[in-house]
């Protein structure tokens, strides 16, 4: 095996300065994605579990259908696709005039990707609760809406933090994706450098311990949330 | 872009698509094979009373878990032939990227599958005098694997979609050949929409199969 090492090449400009750059990219896509996607999955979670039939099966079709088609291909859909589908003007201002054509492309399509991984978890928390709740709310006098506001959904977000944080560590793995169409993220940039300098040993583990780093940061994180929020009395948070 | 939904340009190209498919399809399949494999030994590593095993087992999963595959299939694509000191060809490299990467995906469910077998089970087979690999081959693992059925086959499906990211090193697969055919004949509407709609049919099938798997062989 014949390999130059040469790790000082990691603080030498330019790639020192494309290093950070790719990270914040990074960062910056997979936290706008997930505003998106926690927004947009959380409606069409409660979307599957209210007793209208055409809101479920909205709210299922829309879970089927980013569910079962590849990230990639759903990029590459938003990219090239999706403005072809628009009136001229539309389309011609998606393609030319939107701030940062690549990024918000990719912020929208990593957060409606996720949103239906998100969706499920919601509906699986809601779930979970059980429909006595439901019920008592309702026999209280509260309204649909209230019941949802004031009773399900309080307790189905306490009870499911644990994926919804590694949905989120998903969604910063995922943002990798938007390099097809040309974001220069963290993935992206390291990949930049093996191309210009052959140093790949080099410019692949910044990159690993950078994603690790991330992982272990929120993870550290969530865990104190996890604790904090961890609804009283339930088995299935004690147990862990 | 031309005007109007060509639907000539998908025919045409069918058989070229075809040859993609089959390498999805063949990628697909060895790496479910390779990851499960993988998956079990993994497993039983996290599991086994051996603190170095365990360790290994832990860290393996949680390094693989917090890595993007996009990531991992450029680090063989680039290692391998390095390693190897000659050129292996996208496909094994990548090959090999996804045996490793999904073995850490297979390890958590089949250890979740593992544990779902009572511990009375163990006993059992421990009082009538079999040994761990005796006890794992004819009393645990049987029970584990058709507990995990379901949950293997769908990350299966996950497994097949995720094959779509050989993009990046440009290995010919279903995708690629679409890509190929869509930037040749200026067809993108067209191909990209036909993949999304194979894709999508594919894995619905896949999964509503599946589900009525689950029914029909719940323990």
């Amino acid at each position: 095996m014949q390999y130059n090492w040469n790790w000082s090449i990691l603080l030498q400009e330019p790639y020192y300065g494309w290093i950070w750059s790719g990270f914040s990219w990074t960062l910056a896509t997979g936290c706008a994605a997930w505003v998106i996607a926690i927004s947009l999955g959380s409606v069409i979670g409660v979307m599957r579990t209210t007793q209208v039939p055409i809101l479920r099966t909205i709210g299922t079709c829309y879970v089927e259908l980013f569910r079962n088609i590849p990230l990639l291909v759903q990029m590459f859909l938003w990219y090239f696709v999706f403005p072809e589908l628009l009136s001229k003007d539309a389309g011609m201002w998606v393609k030319r005039e939107m701030p940062m054509p690549e990024y918000s492309t990719a912020v929208v399509c990593l957060g409606t990707y996720h949103a239906s991984r998100v969706a499920e978890q919601v509906r699986a928390g809601i779930e979970s609760i059980g429909q006595g709740q439901r019920y008592a709310g309702l026999a209280m006098g509260l309204t649909p809406v209230q019941v949802y506001r004031y009773v399900l959904l309080p307790v189905s977000y306490r009870i499911i933090v644990p994926p919804l944080t590694s949905d989120f560590l998903g969604i910063i793995k995922n943002s990798s994706l938007a390099l097809t169409i040309g974001v220069l993220e963290l993935t992206a940039q390291t990949r930049q450098i093996e191309e210009y300098t052959f140093q790949g040993f080099e410019a692949f583990t910044t990159a690993t311990v950078l994603y690790i780093v991330v992982t272990a940061v929120v993870m550290a994180m969530m865990r104190v949330v996890e604790k904090k929020t961890a609804v009283p009395g339930m088995l299935s948070l004690e147990a862990k | 872009m031309t005007s109007g939904f060509d639907w000539q340009v998908i025919v045409k190209n069918l058989p070229f698509l075809w040859t993609g498919m089959q390498t999805t399809l063949l990628l697909t399949v060895l790496a479910i094979s390779g990851g499960i494999v993988g998956g079990t030994i993994l497993a039983l590593c996290r599991l086994s009373k051996f603190s170095v095993l365990s360790w290994f087992g832990g860290s393996y999963v949680n390094f693989f878990r917090s890595m993007p595959l996009i990531l991992v299939i450029f680090w063989f694509y680039f290692l391998v032939p390095i390693v190897l000191g000659r050129p292996v060809g996208g496909f094994y490299s990548v090959l090999i990227a996804f045996i490793l990467f999904e073995a850490a995906y297979y390890c958590e469910i089949i250890r979740a599958g593992i544990a779902s077998v009572g511990r009375g089970q163990v006993y059992a087979a421990q009082a009538v005098g079999l040994n761990y690999f005796q006890i794992m081959r004819y009393i645990i693992l049987p029970q584990a694997f058709r507990n995990m059925v379901p949950i293997l086959l769908t990350q299966g499906i996950i497994l097949f979609q995720d094959t779509s990211l050989v993009y990046v090193v440009g290995l010919h697969d279903f995708l690629v050949t679409a890509d190929i055919v869509a930037n040749r004949d200026v067809r993108l509407i067209e191909m990209y929409s036909t993949v999304a709609v194979v894709y999508f049919v594919m894995c619905l099938l896949g999964s509503l199969g599946v589900r009525r798997l689950q029914r029909k062989y719940a323990l």
